[in-house]
């Protein structure tokens, strides 16, 4: 059973400047969760939080309801996994090489690689398509490789919990669909947990089990897609003019933004 | 809970996944392999033209027979007693310089994080020279002051690049600050000094493996003997920290403790480099690049690297004393700075138009 990661009276910030205030967030082992929000309203942070990248000013995190600063590094990572907005890279790094580095919290002092190892990363590598481009060098990929072999590495870490900056973001719309129906796929064959931010609150609604909209350090709404994504809230989180369809392909709330020049004509 | 190993992880991967990664892994060694076995060999030959040419000069089996103990007085004195201690301190420095920069570099993820451009081994030579020309210190008293010198300004650049952590170019920067000052502080000890006394501390400014002492060199090896098998142990932190903070923290690295750990590492190889022969330019600064761009592979490098430095120090040393014209002799450490300059010029006209760091 997947323990559970909450967030408990939350406050986060940088440099004592507050970007997160007494958040409460529980995250349903086995969803999928997806965090909305404006450019600034806090949901990169919140991610960071979650992952221990960021210490709490006050409130803590916890896992399986016990305190993750208290937890051992390494233990933890063996269960929730980040992978950041804009991961970092060595010149010259093989996709083989850099997938294997998300086995490091599974190595001891002496327990050194193995075959399971090898497993799993070949696994991570098949379920992600990219076992192809082992030799390649991860700089001569294309944006659309390049992710899908950062998101190899996160599931050779083998996390219950996976947490995505934005795992979208430089992805033309068939990466973005191919990247979460990757994401979708690991979570209902392995179950494992997944939360995300995303800019795009249409593939938000389609994939998100539960939505969270933050506004400003603070969480709006919390809830299915259907519950969260309402013309008010849309205008409340993100000062947007919207109305909300039904997505013919999936019955998920859309969102189509009115702006200043279309849509104030009656409909016909 | 905690999810161990998932039980039939191993038993549910197609051969056909697998052996993509199998092949990529074997490349990858083939290429380690042979990089290493071609520096060890290139090693192996500027070692024995070291000991064999000078001004009385051996040939080979000559060499081999004098190696093994059974050349003659004169032949054993010349090479054992001579050239050999020399050559082994070029090694033994030269690997501890590369391996201190290597660190320096991927902790700090700057290719000019390195002890001899952020002021760590100027530190050295600046506390050297005030011992010798201040206080009158001899040869041991000089090397345990360029031991504490090289110590004390990278505890005081890494106390003032401290700001709830470390961040490499802020650390890069003030380095580059406190070399500064160093070299000033140099300049005025040397501008008060006598001529005869300048021309001892110049040693230090330029670094020279010339009278290279038995008690330096098994210095040099107990810490390499020691520290080597940390950093090994320590490689695959080091591996996860080259993916940046975030990831490597999300790794379950702690980073800032394994960044400390490793920068006083790297600091203790430089520092006891530099007490031996003085801060030998640039060997620090280009040895993990020339290993890196050579094999290829965005690894780590270390043993390469390790070996590129023994190679730079031991070609410089040879060409100091036998390939300049007109009986030149020079120290060491003006070959390896005419060497690391230009480099340092490439990489400073590069590093923008690419923005990659190390």
């Amino acid at each position: 059973m997947t323990p559970r990661l909450r967030a408990e009276g939350l406050s986060l910030g940088y440099d004592h400047i507050p970007i997160i205030d007494d958040l409460d967030l529980d995250l349903v082992p086995g969803a999928i969760t997806v965090i909305v929000g404006a450019n600034a309203s806090g949901k990169s942070t919140v991610l960071k939080g979650l992952s221990r990248l960021l210490k709490p000013e006050a409130g803590q995190v916890t896992l399986g309801g016990r305190n993750i600063a208290a937890l051992p590094g390494k233990k933890v990572a063996t269960v929730v996994g980040l992978l950041p907005q804009q991961p970092i890279a060595p010149e010259g790094i093989t996709v083989a090489d850099l997938v294997s580095r998300g086995r490091y919290p599974h190595q001891g002092w002496f327990r050194q690689w193995s075959s399971t190892d090898d497993a799993i990363v070949a696994q991570a590598m098949a379920a992600t398509n990219t076992q192809q481009l082992a030799a390649r060098r991860l700089e001569d990929l294309s944006g659309g490789q390049r992710q899908r072999v950062w998101i190899a590495m996160a599931l050779a870490q083998d996390p219950e919990i996976l947490l995505l900056d934005e795992p979208t973001t430089f992805l033309d719309v068939t990466h973005q669909i191919e990247v979460l129906d990757l994401l979708l796929e690991r979570n209902r064959e392995h179950g494992t947990t997944v939360v995300m931010v995303l800019h795009d609150l249409n593939l938000a609604a389609r994939y998100a089990d539960h939505l969270v909209v933050m506004r400003a350090g603070r969480i709006v709404a919390n809830g299915t897609p259907t519950e969260t994504l309402t013309a008010e809230i849309v205008r409340h989180a993100f000062d947007l003019e919207a109305r909300i369809v039904s997505d013919p392909v999936c019955g998920a709330p859309m969102v189509v933004p009115i702006g200043r020049f279309h849509g104030r004509v009656p409909a016909a | 809970m905690w999810g161990a190993v998932r039980a039939g992880a191993a038993a549910s991967v197609r051969p056909a996944d697998a052996a993509p990664l199998a092949r990529a892994r074997a490349q990858r060694s083939r290429r380690s392999r042979s990089v290493v076995l071609v520096l060890l060999g290139a090693l192996v030959i500027v070692a024995a033209l070291s000991l064999a040419v000078g001004a009385y000069s051996l040939s080979v089996p000559d060499l081999l027979r004098t190696l093994t103990g059974q050349g003659s007085q004169s032949e054993n004195f010349i090479v054992l007693s001579l050239r050999l201690p020399r050559l082994t301190l070029a090694v033994l420095v030269g690997v501890a310089f590369a391996l201190s920069g290597a660190l320096f570099q991927t902790v700090l993820r700057n290719p000019l994080a390195s002890p001899d451009i952020i002021g760590v081994t100027g530190g050295a030579s600046a506390a050297a020279v005030f011992g010798m020309l201040i206080l009158g210190f001899g040869a041991v008293a000089t090397s345990v002051a360029a031991f504490a010198g090289a110590i004390i300004v990278a505890g005081v650049i890494y106390l003032l690049a401290w700001r709830g952590g470390v961040v490499g170019y802020r650390f890069v920067l003030i380095g580059v600050g406190v070399a500064f000052m160093v070299q000033g502080l140099l300049g005025y000890l040397l501008s008060r000094a006598t001529r005869n006394d300048a021309q001892g501390a110049l040693l230090w400014l330029v670094g020279s493996v010339s009278g290279a002492r038995w008690q330096d060199i098994s210095a040099m090896a107990v810490v390499l003997l020691v520290l080597i098998p940390v950093i090994g142990v320590l490689s695959a932190r080091l591996r996860a920290l080259q993916l940046g903070d975030d990831l490597a923290r999300s790794l379950g690295v702690g980073t800032e403790r394994t960044r400390l750990v490793l920068l006083v590492i790297a600091v203790a190889l430089a520092a006891t480099a530099t007490a031996a022969v003085g801060p030998l330019a640039f060997v620090a600064f280009v040895s993990a690049p020339i290993a890196r761009r050579v094999l290829g592979t965005g690894g780590l490098a270390l043993i390469p690297a390790a070996l590129v430095g023994a190679l730079i120090a031991a070609v410089a040393d040879f060409t100091a004393q036998h390939l300049l014209p007109g009986q030149l002799e020079l120290p060491a450490g003006i070959i390896t700075g005419a060497i690391g300059a230009p480099y340092l010029l490439w990489l400073l006209a590069t590093s923008n138009t690419t923005g990659k760091g190390a």
